[in-house]
């Protein structure tokens, strides 16, 4: 595990490694929302209860799990990064930032769109989309945290720090928002039908991982920028230009 | 399998089906867009400025 | 050595009361406003009072917190810190709990005033004060990690507040509603429980995270 770590630490093999996966992920991603857009639009069944209005369920469940993960991808980037001194996973951190903060916003965008024919109002103060907008400003503050230092390694490691505190916050805030809705009985929609069908339910699978992997491609060419802007004065970098100019071209 | 009519007004739902899917869409493809315009802009520093990678 | 260190904050503060008096007096003039502002029918602010004393505790508590570290930067005394061998973790907790004593505690009485002023009735005080008392260490103690954080940045004003409120919210949710939840006779435990469970994880996680940031933002 450590060795293994240890390796991709290194910038030069991390670049080239990100750059070999890229094309994949691309791909993937691309025929996985294809496949799942044709059958959560098209070969899926109207629910029962909301019609044709549960199908934002497709774009707005994956969005929503990607917010999650992803700040706690950044919460264990940076632990790695602090605790084995990995300056590559403060990189990965900070090229998933943006990317974390953007499915965040599909996901309140969708959700409150998905609010309006189901409780009547576009922002009902429900426990996810409440939760959803606190994890939007954690994600505004870890952003605001690394672009404040005009040292790159103090501003990698105070991103780490607050990115870890923030980790270890969110199922506190989740945890509380509930507490808080239940106590005033506000608007709340169980999203998850126990008896969802099949055909509802594969389509919400292949989207999931379809959106794993637009962010994998994603993260790769940002990780890929995030390393070529810390390490431009390396020597491996002015090599790469030269040579592989061919390689390194955008997938 | 349903009708072309069914699919565009998702059974009275299609304002908010399809603008959840267009706001979707335009951020999934911004944000594919400014990624990959950062890294253009970053090789394009590095190749044209070998030494220090362009420092303004 | 903890108790030395807490002895020198508390005298710093009290040679400088104009400073440390800030926050409380920030902390009754904006209750005062809610008044003004809104109504003063005693059936619309008494539900609204918990509410409004939180969210201007916390507001206060973003005021006094740029001093935490400050002056000990700027005049070396932080180096120092830094540079002895005793834990840094303990350094910060002393700071942190000297803040309290200075900021949150006369916060947490001002309270007690204001609410009587908002027609919170005794019994619905004692209750406020209690969650006050439990929730304001925490917010101090989040408040002191980004203070370090943001210590050597030009826009630590700005940016402090922004990362602080959105880590509080749990603190604000139970403190707020463990006063106006709860009825005479009968306290909300849930709240106070939990906002129990959150200050020793405060106590326990933050002062440490604090002191690591003051490492980096020293390296800065």
């Amino acid at each position: 595990m450590f060795t293994w770590l240890h390796k991709l630490g290194s910038p030069p093999l991390l670049y080239r490694v990100a750059g070999r996966s890229t094309p994949w992920f691309k791909w993937t991603a691309f025929l996985l929302l294809a496949l799942g857009l044709v059958g959560g639009l098209i070969l899926a069944p109207p629910d029962y209860q909301q019609g044709d209005g549960f199908r934002i369920i497709y774009v707005h469940v994956p969005s929503a799990i990607l917010s999650l993960a992803v700040f706690v991808l950044m919460a264990v980037a940076g632990a790695i990064g602090l605790i084995w001194r990995l300056r590559m996973a403060h990189a990965v951190a900070v090229a998933a930032a943006p990317l974390g903060a953007a499915f965040t916003f599909i996901t309140l965008i969708t959700g409150s769109l998905w609010g309006k024919p189901m409780w009547g109002t576009y922002w009902a103060w429900g426990p996810r989309l409440t939760s959803e907008l606190v994890l939007l400003f954690l994600y505004f503050g870890y952003i605001a945290v690394i672009n404040a230092f005009p040292n790159q390694r103090s501003g990698d490691r105070a991103g780490a720090i607050f990115a870890i505190i923030a980790a270890v916050d969110i199922p506190i805030i989740h945890y509380s928002v509930y507490w808080w809705t239940s106590l005033h009985q506000g608007a709340s929609l169980s999203f998850t039908n126990s008896s969802i069908s099949p055909a509802m339910l594969w389509p919400l699978l292949v989207m999931i991982v379809a959106f794993t992997l637009y962010f994998c491609w994603l993260l790769s060419i940002r990780l890929r920028t995030e390393i070529l802007r810390r390490e431009r004065r390396a020597s491996w970098v002015r090599t790469l230009t030269i040579t592989g100019a061919k390689n390194a071209k955008l997938a | 399998m349903r009708s072309w009519h069914e699919f565009i007004t998702m059974g009275g739902y299609a304002r908010y089906v399809w603008s959840a899917y267009g706001v979707v869409l335009i951020v999934l493809v911004a944000s594919a867009w400014s990624s990959c315009n950062g890294l253009r802009r970053i090789l394009f520093r590095v190749r044209n400025y070998p030494v220090g990678g362009g420092e303004q | 050595m903890f108790i030395e260190l807490l002895r020198r904050e508390l005298l710093i503060a009290w040679r400088r009361p104009g400073e440390s008096g800030v926050p409380v007096i920030f902390f009754l003039v904006t209750v005062m406003l809610f008044p003004l502002g809104l109504s003063r029918s005693p059936e619309l602010l008494r539900p609204m009072a918990p509410g409004i004393i939180w969210v201007v505790a916390f507001l206060a508590g973003m005021l006094g917190m740029q001093g935490l570290f400050r002056a000990d930067y700027e005049d070396g005394t932080l180096e120092q810190l830094l540079l002895t061998p005793r834990p840094l973790t303990l350094v910060v907790l002393a700071k942190a709990s000297g803040h309290w004593l200075v900021t949150g505690l006369p916060v947490v009485v001002g309270a007690g005033l204001v609410a009587g002023m908002l027609y919170v009735p005794s019994s619905g005080i004692v209750v406020m004060m209690l969650g006050l008392l439990l929730g304001t260490p925490i917010l101090t103690l989040l408040a002191t990690l980004v203070a370090a954080l943001t210590l050597t940045l030009r826009q630590a004003a700005v940016l402090a507040p922004v990362l602080i409120l959105p880590l509080a919210v749990p603190v604000l949710i139970f403190g707020a509603h463990s006063a106006s939840s709860s009825t005479p006779g009968e306290i909300n435990t849930q709240a106070f429980s939990a906002l129990g469970a959150m200050l020793i994880l405060a106590v326990s996680l933050l002062p440490p995270a604090a002191a690591l940031a003051l490492r980096i933002s020293h390296e800065n």
